[in-house]
């Protein structure tokens, strides 16, 4: 591939997403000019961009503020769920018991416990990373848990053959052969917690881009309220965007990785 | 030259050593799922030589991969006994190689990588077979492709490569289960040359090969055991006599047109080919 090649897929890659966000900007814009809607309902892009412009190390302390706490509801999700995975396929007796658990408890809205982790752990930063946490934890579990159990049966009878053992056989061949489905619930995982931390943030707090977004509620500053999701909605794609990366490093030969076969 | 050997002490000719038994199996049996389960192996009893290059052919679902899987160690017969040189088969013979009909290479270890599979479970030096593992990728046409990842190859060499690895250790014993069952026919031949190749240059290496080919069967083989359906038994036991190293023409001697009749007209026998 020589640099003008580059230069195109490069252009290709990133300006046809821009050029579309642009051009809902644009109509965004011209639609609210065009039928007068009222700033309460629908400000015009250029007045949340001003809001945005206004204020902006508020709103990068409190964008960074939600980030970080969700990083650490993140990672401890994938600690904990990768762990508990792990047992999960190992050994038999929890898979009937804990696991089925885990399935069950993943059908009710951990939306709706929220508030039980603000009396459990106060207004601070806890009770924020907990449903960070506990929303991105269920993804990664029964993801890993798949991609653990799916290891292909001659792969583990090849291992078997040449007297691998166990630990060896989960080192060097479940646990890599697991990773392109794990990266598929961290993936879900990450916006996911993004999710858990505005909701944390909703329930009880005086920091964080969901503080911003109940106060500015309770002056009707619709304007704020878009400005503070549109660095929301940065930060996820930033997030995202670290995943993706992470994964074409650690699993560049997987079948998801090849762009052109 | 002529009075050494005459100073030398007279000893009567020594006989040739008798080949020795390398895989011994007595009535084999092995039942799925319980006492009324699925009867795979019937009481199949069969010895295989040293150096001997012995081919299960059967249909399929006649059991003849349980059988090269109770060999491997990898299942258990729930009759009878496998010995390998002498050995019971609890747990996979060391020294043994084994290929399946999927090459199952890992997806994320360059073909060089994936050779060295076992060697790194071992936990010994990769130097020490660095220069093994260039000779069969090499033998096996491979030669240029240590960095490549499997994905970047055709399914031919996958199996190429995943036969390399079962190569690598040298080992005495190779199981086969179908090798060439998933590959086209032209490859296919290739890889019955470039196996027979690799086999004469090992040193008395055995092969257990399990096939449903006819034609491969007769081209590669020894000798030959037919299975019949289900449950498995040994139906037939043939000899193939005809000169190695065999080349492709082979197959256009009446003596080969002997053996596949032969196995066909038995297979017509069990109801397997309704020739009409």
């Amino acid at each position: 591939m020589n640099s003008t090649d580059r230069l195109f897929s490069a252009l290709r890659q990133w300006a046809a997403p821009a050029a579309s966000i642009a051009v809902m900007f644009l109509l965004w814009q011209a639609a609210v000019a065009g039928f007068h809607v009222r700033a309460l309902i629908l400000p015009e892009p250029t007045e949340i961009f001003g809001a945005l412009l206004d204020q902006p190390g508020y709103f990068l302390r409190e964008g960074f503020y939600t980030l970080q706490t969700t990083m650490i509801g993140f990672a401890l999700a994938v600690a904990v769920g990768v762990l508990l995975a792990i047992l999960i396929v190992e050994v038999r007796l929890l898979e009937s018991t804990l696991y089925a658990l885990i399935v069950a408890l993943n059908s009710v809205p951990k939306v709706a416990i929220a508030p039980l982790f603000v009396i459990w752990l106060g207004t601070g930063t806890g009770p924020k990373i907990a449903i960070a946490f506990l929303i991105a934890f269920f993804p990664i579990v029964i993801d890993t848990v798949l991609g653990l159990k799916s290891v292909p049966k001659d792969m583990l009878d090849l291992a078997k053959s040449m007297q691998a053992a166990r630990l060896d056989q989960f080192w060097r061949i479940r646990l890599p052969a697991a990773l392109p489905s794990m990266f598929a619930g961290m993936k879900v995982g990450i916006s996911l917690a993004l999710v858990g931390t505005i909701v944390g943030e909703f329930v009880a707090s005086d920091r964080g881009l969901g503080y911003v977004i109940l106060t500015a509620q309770g002056t009707f500053d619709t304007a704020q309220i878009f400005a503070a999701n549109i660095v929301l909605g940065a930060a996820g794609i930033v997030l995202f965007w670290i995943m993706s990366a992470l994964e074409r490093r650690l699993v560049p030969w997987h079948a998801s990785q090849h762009r052109e076969a | 030259m002529s009075a050494a050997l005459a100073a030398a002490p007279r000893s009567p000719p020594l006989p040739a050593p008798p080949p020795s038994v390398h895989i011994e199996a007595s009535g084999v049996c092995k039942r799925y799922g319980g006492a009324s389960g699925l009867l795979a192996l019937d009481n199949v009893s069969l010895s295989v030589r040293d150096g001997e290059f012995l081919s299960i052919l059967g249909p399929s679902g006649c059991g003849k991969s349980t059988f090269l899987r109770c060999v491997a160690g990898l299942e258990s017969p729930t009759g009878g006994s496998i010995r390998v040189h002498g050995e019971q088969v609890h747990r996979p013979p060391r020294n043994m190689g084994i290929v399946f009909q999927r090459d199952v290479l890992l997806d994320w270890r360059s073909i060089l990588d994936n050779l060295f599979l076992q060697v790194d479970f071992r936990r010994e030096s990769r130097k020490r077979y660095l220069q093994r593992a260039h000779e069969l990728l090499a033998l096996f046409g491979l030669q240029g492709f240590e960095n490549a990842y499997p994905a970047q190859l055709s399914g031919g060499m996958r199996q190429r490569a995943a036969i390399c690895r079962a190569l690598l250790a040298d080992p005495d014993l190779l199981l086969m289960d179908e090798p060439f069952g998933a590959l086209d026919a032209l490859t296919r031949d290739q890889m019955n040359l470039e196996l027979q190749k690799s086999w004469a240059a090992s040193s008395r290496q055995t092969i257990l090969f399990v096939t449903h080919s006819i034609g491969e069967a007769v081209f590669l083989s020894d000798r030959i055991v037919v299975m019949s359906p289900r449950p498995g038994r040994i139906a037939m036991t043939l000899q193939i006599d005809l000169p190695r190293p065999r080349r492709m023409a082979v197959r256009e001697m009446p003596e080969f047109a002997q053996y596949c009749a032969q196995i066909r007209e038995l297979f017509g026998a069990m109801g397997l080919l309704k020739d009409e």
